[in-house]
């Protein structure tokens, strides 16, 4: 009886994460899709290496070592802990305890859990250790304005969760060990893991019916606890444990220098110029198209996808010169404020029956000021320093073509460069006529020449 | 065989007048065309092309503005209507290699222009530098000017991690034997000097510092003699540091062209 109502309870329980994982899923890739559409250029292959090489191999990540290591750790802890959830989650479903030790060879299975236990407790160390470094060491770049609040929270909850997650794995597994010597039928004798067995001791004095409460609260802990976990992660910077795929094979090829072609801008600019225009569409569409992004509509949904991805460890921030030098401008703020407002706008469509209400609000402006997008010297420290190849660079670029195009608030120096390009053909004061004078006054100077002649083709 | 004769910098008009056609064309920009102290620069890399005879010639009067501060600073109409302008003298003149000492210039026409129809061979001139070093057109061995002194290479946004050049300008600088010593900030890490996206033509905004006083900090904490860089804007930026924290007598800022020129007595 009692073993159906778990049974029961744990359909339920998957059945509830399954539908707000989903849910959660659909809301967040739809607002990707608020984003403008993008050609996707570079062939497949360098994506797929770059997939593998960022997001599955971390390479950027071991630009600092120690970190690196650690954060690897917790990474293939994940990866590979799951293969033993899959054991539980069948469990959960059918009440057969440890089914894969029913059908591998007890060595390998006895190998396998061992091998889990290490990097749980490597997972474990790893977690305290950063909990260290985020509250205690007090880097700067955790402590920003940006990170105040929820961003703060929300990377200490998830490695005190990771703690708690471990150390249940742990009781269950010490507990389980005590119950088979007991000669419970539920308890396969499989014998102790690596690093529950130093638990054992703790456990052993204890009833059989004590044990197994332990064991099965652990049990359920660890596994509601996971799926607690799945759906946290929607709501959280480390989305990035399943956007940092995607995120990297989309990422921008292009040489990072390059910056997008504004095709409607080059239509306009032939027409002004008098030369040929070939244009697909006929021209005559209703809207006039924005120049610029004022909003997260007018970013490209890699950008907006780029924010749901980032982590906020601010590395780009950390070697932003502007940043440095304490102006306003923080990369990692940028992309946090993407994704706050893609949040926004995507709760806006939904409690508006799916179309958006103008809320008076826009990123450019209310999110992000122009003294933040005026400082970005266009250097590509940030797209250079994130591990998973973020563009904080292409959002700052496309709200400062809002601003001087559709705004026309440009500082009044930048204006002058304007004219100055426009008039002398250069952003200085100079006359155009003048250009060459540097070249006709060498000509007047006499050269030695140290080698052997040979003329000029 | 040392002869005498004039500095050549012929034109393009020129070129096509006398039915003849350069193997490179050198793309000057502003600062070059402009600046007095740049001017040096364009000097220097302009006595290196003459001193091993590389068949080149300049636009002139026909150059204009690349648009890069224009793209930068969000103004994409000027940007375009410059870039098409100059697209259509280059194709006219049926320009196919460029060279630079401009790595805003280099960024622009080798990565921006092939969207607007101009598509050509861009170099900077330390990669074109490094090229006729190792075609052994250029022989720097035996400059002595340099030997043994502390330079240090300043990256230059545009020219590293915009376009992964970083190994050019410092193979020059290793020809001309001078010891290399690298900032702690060097390469994919580097510190912009403060100048690019169009930050060269207005003031900065509030902060604690400039970008370029921390990056001439950073210079002159290496104990290097020379700062060598490779374009104009980290030029003025860095020599503007220099001046600030009063080491003009201690400290040089020049480009590897001046480098290679003055340790060739050009
Ligand atoms: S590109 Fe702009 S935002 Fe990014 S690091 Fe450089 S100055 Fe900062
Ligand atoms: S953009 Fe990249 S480097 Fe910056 S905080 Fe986000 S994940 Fe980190």
């Amino acid at each position: 009886m009692i073993q159906i109502v778990q049974q029961l309870l744990f359909v339920a329980a998957i059945g509830l994460t399954g539908y707000l994982v989903t849910k959660r899923a659909r809301f967040i890739y739809r607002n990707i899709k608020l984003g403008k559409d993008l050609e996707i250029k570079g062939d497949s292959n360098k994506r797929f290496a770059n997939m593998f090489r960022l997001a599955f191999g971390q390479q950027k990540m071991f630009d600092r070592p120690v970190v690196g290591l650690m954060h690897f750790a917790v990474y293939a802890g994940f990866l590979l802990i799951n293969i033993e959830v899959l054991e539980i989650v069948i469990d959960g479903l059918t009440g057969q305890h440890r089914i894969f030790a029913a059908v591998i060879p007890s060595g390998i299975y006895h190998f396998l859990a061992s091998f889990f236990e290490i990097m749980a407790l490597l997972v474990t160390v790893s977690c305290f250790i950063f909990l260290i470094r985020r509250n205690a060491l007090r880097i700067p770049r955790f402590h920003m304005a940006e990170m105040k609040g929820w961003p703060y929270r929300d990377a200490n909850i998830i490695l005190y969760a990771e703690i708690i997650l471990m150390t249940m794995l742990f009781s269950m597994n010490a507990a389980d060990a005590v119950l088979q010597t007991m000669g419970n039928s539920h308890y396969p004798a499989i014998g102790t893991f690596a690093i529950s067995q130093f638990l054992v001791p703790i456990f052993s004095g204890l009833s059989e019916t004590t044990l197994v409460a332990i064991e099965r609260s652990a049990w359920w802990v660890h596994i509601i606890g996971i799926f607690a976990f799945s759906v946290y992660i929607t709501y959280s910077k480390h989305l990035h444990i399943f956007l940092a795929f995607p995120n990297t094979y989309f990422a921008k090829m292009e040489p990072k220098g390059e910056m997008t072609n504004m095709d409607s801008v080059t239509n306009e600019v032939k027409i002004m110029l008098g030369m040929p225009v070939e244009t697909t569409d006929t021209g005559d569409s209703d809207e006039m198209p924005t120049f610029g992004a004022k909003d997260v509509q007018d970013l490209t949904w890699r950008n907006v996808m780029n924010a749901y991805s980032c982590t906020e460890c601010g590395r780009c921030t950390s070697q932003c010169p502007a940043n440095i030098t304490g102006k306003k401008l923080s990369p990692r703020k940028v992309m946090m404020d993407v994704r706050d407002r893609a949040e926004e706008i995507g709760k806006n469509i939904d409690s508006n029956g799916g179309t958006f209400q103008d809320d008076g609000k826009s990123l450019y402006g209310d999110f992000i000021t122009k003294e933040e997008l005026m400082a970005c010297t266009s250097c590509n420290a940030c797209t250079e320093a994130c591990p998973i190849n973020i563009d904080p660079l292409g959002i700052i670029l496309d709200m400062r073509r809002y601003v001087a195009m559709e705004e026309s608030s440009t500082p009044q120096e930048w204006n002058m460069v304007f004219n100055n390009i426009e008039n002398n053909q250069a952003p200085w004061a100079f006359s155009a006529s003048d250009r060459f004078k540097w070249g006709e006054e060498l000509r007047t100077q006499e050269i030695k020449k140290t080698v052997t002649e040979k003329e000029n083709a | 065989m040392a002869d005498t004769n004039f500095l050549k910098v012929p034109t393009m008009a020129e070129m096509v007048e006398q039915g003849k056609h350069p193997e490179v064309l050198f793309w000057v920009g502003c600062a070059g065309s402009y600046d007095d102290r740049y001017k040096r620069v364009i000097t220097a890399f302009v006595k290196i092309l003459n001193e091993v005879n590389v068949n080149f010639a300049v636009l002139g009067p026909e150059e204009s503005c690349t648009g890069d501060p224009a793209r930068r600073a969000g103004n994409e109409f000027l940007f375009q209507m410059q870039a098409m302008q100059n697209i259509e003298v280059l194709n006219a003149y049926e320009i196919k290699k460029i060279v630079t000492a401009c790595p805003h210039c280099f960024n622009t026409i080798k990565n921006e222009y092939p969207a607007l129809g101009g598509n050509y061979e861009v170099m900077h001139h330390s990669q074109f530098l490094q090229s006729l070093i190792n075609e052994g057109r250029l022989s720097v061995a035996g400059g002595e000017a340099f030997k043994g002194k502390k330079v240090t290479f300043h990256d230059s946004c545009y020219l590293g991690r915009a376009n992964d050049v970083y190994e050019a300008p410092r193979s020059v600088l290793e020809a001309l034997d001078a010891d290399l010593v690298e900032m702690k900030r060097c390469k994919t890490n580097g510190l912009c000097c403060g100048a690019g996206g169009a930050q060269m033509f207005k003031e900065p905004e509030k902060g604690n510092k400039d970008i370029n006083i921390e990056r001439t900090e950073e210079a002159i904490g290496t104990g290097a003699e020379v700062v060598a860089v490779g374009c104009p804007f980290c030029m003025t930026m860095i020599g503007d540091g220099i001046k600030n924290k009063e080491k003009e007598k201690d400290v040089q800022v020049m480009d590897i062209a001046e480098l290679v020129a003055t340790s060739k007595g050009l």
